[in-house]
């Protein structure tokens, strides 16, 4: 059978991003789980089905389950980085499918601009032993080699930073919303080169969390439900010496199997939410997913066309580099999807948004989740 | 004082016991890793090569990541390669400064993390030709490579 239209999200919560001092992750993430349950109208008891993951702790799905007071019939641990959210989109649809759960929970928290520092984890001893500096440097590495291959600038990767902001000035809930330009980004230190400062994503505090239901019982919620058309999970590497091409990542495969499943192309879609821990990122998803041809993403991010009045609106709350990156991303983007679809989004929102493309990143570029969601009228 | 790691290394000990008498002719020991970082202590860059399908193999590795084979030798490589992509990691000064991160492909076919080590961190350029020889970084011996060939190499 396909998950087509199966399985829809009824219910979503976000914290605040702006800091949470003194609250745990699992405090943050409680506060995200409680405004979810709240927009899906359930009790905490309905949720059967736990999918979690996050970078400071090993059993995390055991600890939300104990922590709500609740014992569940499918459990979900994967961690594939800050893609695991849509990894666990795919997951939770399939289980949901099955009968194996009825109500679906996926969730994350985080207190990484507030809480103690987390140390990179360690990678592999023929990789550490440089000191490469991680998560940096693995995408400085892909960007050097997209601008080598295909010419692309740093003044275009700079138009993602300046896109992403643009959407973030019409975002009261993101973080930074001063105005910023190329000139801005290409002159701002450097970390890694060729990224520097604004080529990379924030520190935040964030939770984040979505509740999901098989599409007999979709219509039984206060919102207007948001259906997952499609979804494809792909990886090529861990480490970074081990990805077969910098400028190619296993998102074409993954995009090309989630608009499959949807029974749509790129040009059909509305808003898309890629996962922008690094400018390169949006270029090489957008390439990679088929909304422009391999090596042409510097020309089509430049003249503001993925920002607001552009051909293309992409990462509309301001994504990773302007809105929240708290250590995980993958939860936030999907959201922010579901939020377009529903119409809630205010100021920012894209008009008549009926399909939005999501896709997730995890590790080093490594683990690529892509998924289509769409309102009713798409089913 | 936990009492827990006392008693759990009293229960390796036992099982380290265990597996001696039951030592397995067809393992070989130490790993492929520890081979590996054996050899570079002793100044030898040594990789993998899969006797089933005949190409090279890196990170050192159980089995063949191309057909999935367990027969992997030893061997020499010629130290030569290109690199593939670089990038410059910024550093304040009374840290050691700048230093450059790239990859390396080797002339046998495998891609590696390393240094280019004898020019500056921004003057090292995607194709330039290198080679590769054993040195040390923070007392661990590693492969670093040369923008200009350092010599005859012993490996
Ligand atoms: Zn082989």
């Amino acid at each position: 059978m396909s998950l087509r239209g199966e399985t829809a999200v009824v219910g979503v919560g976000l914290t605040e991003f702006n800091g949470m001092p003194g609250h745990t992750h699992m405090e943050i993430m409680a506060t995200a789980i409680d405004r979810a349950i709240a927009d899906a109208g359930i009790k905490k008891d309905e949720i059967d089905g736990i999918f979690s993951a996050n970078f400071v702790e090993m059993l995390t799905p055991l600890t939300v389950a104990e922590y709500l007071g609740i014992n569940p019939t499918y459990m979900d641990g994967t961690n594939t980085g800050g893609s695991v959210f849509v990894n666990s989109m795919q997951s939770a649809a399939a289980a949901l499918s099955l009968g194996l759960c009825n109500v679906a929970l996926i969730c994350y928290g985080s207190n990484s601009a507030t809480g103690p520092f987390t140390h990179p984890p360690a990678m592999h001893t023929v990789e550490d032993v440089y000191r490469p500096r991680n998560p940096i440097t693995p995408y400085a590495l892909a960007a050097n080699r997209h601008m080598h291959e295909f010419g692309t600038t740093k003044e275009q990767l700079a138009e993602v930073a300046v896109s992403a902001r643009a959407w973030a000035q019409l975002n009261p809930a993101a973080t930074m919303r001063d105005p910023l330009t190329v000139e801005d980004v290409v002159n701002a230190r450097m970390i890694v080169d060729p990224l520097g400062k604004f080529d990379c994503c924030l520190i935040s505090d964030g939770g984040a969390a979505m509740i999901m239901v098989r599409k007999d019982r979709a219509r039984d919620f206060p919102k207007q439900p948001v259906y997952m058309l499609g979804v494809g999970s792909r990886t090529d590497h861990n480490l970074i010496s081990c990805m077969p091409d910098l400028t190619t990542t296993a998102a074409k495969e993954a995009a090309a199997a989630a608009f499959a499943m949807a029974g749509v192309t790129p040009a059909d879609i509305d808003v898309v939410e890629l996962y922008d821990a690094f400018t390169i990122n949006t270029i090489l998803f957008l390439e990679d997913m088929g909304f422009c041809k391999k090596g042409e993403g510097g020309a089509f991010v430049s003249n503001g066309n993925i920002a607001p009045g552009g051909s293309l609106p992409v990462n509309t709350n301001g994504g990773g580099l302007s809105c929240v990156h708290p250590g995980m991303y993958g939860m936030f983007l999907m959201i922010e999807a579901v939020q377009q679809l529903r119409g809630e989004c205010g100021e920012r929102q894209v008009d008549n948004a009926k399909l939005a493309a999501c896709n997730g990143s995890g590790g080093f570029l490594a683990s690529q989740v892509s998924a289509i969601f769409g309102t009713g009228e798409t089913l | 004082m936990l009492e827990l790691p006392a008693y759990t290394e009293h229960l390796k000990e036992g099982i380290l016991a265990e597996h001696q008498k039951n030592n397995n002719e067809s393992i070989e020991n130490p790993g492929p890793l520890q081979t590996y970082e054996e050899n570079l202590s002793r100044g030898e860059f040594r990789i993998q090569q899969c006797k089933d399908c005949g190409q090279h193999v890196f990170y050192p590795r159980l089995l063949c990541h191309h057909c999935g084979s367990n027969l992997l030798k030893w061997v020499a490589v010629s130290g030569r390669g290109t690199v593939y992509s670089t990038a410059v990691v910024r550093q304040r000064p009374e840290k050691g400064g700048d230093y450059n991160i790239s990859l390396i492909d080797l002339e046998e076919g495998p891609r590696l993390m390393s240094r280019v080590v004898d020019v500056d961190p921004d003057e090292v350029t995607i194709g330039m030709a290198v080679s590769a020889h054993v040195g040390m970084i923070d007392d661990k011996p590693a492969v670093l490579f040369y923008n200009k060939e350092q010599g005859d190499k012993e490996w």
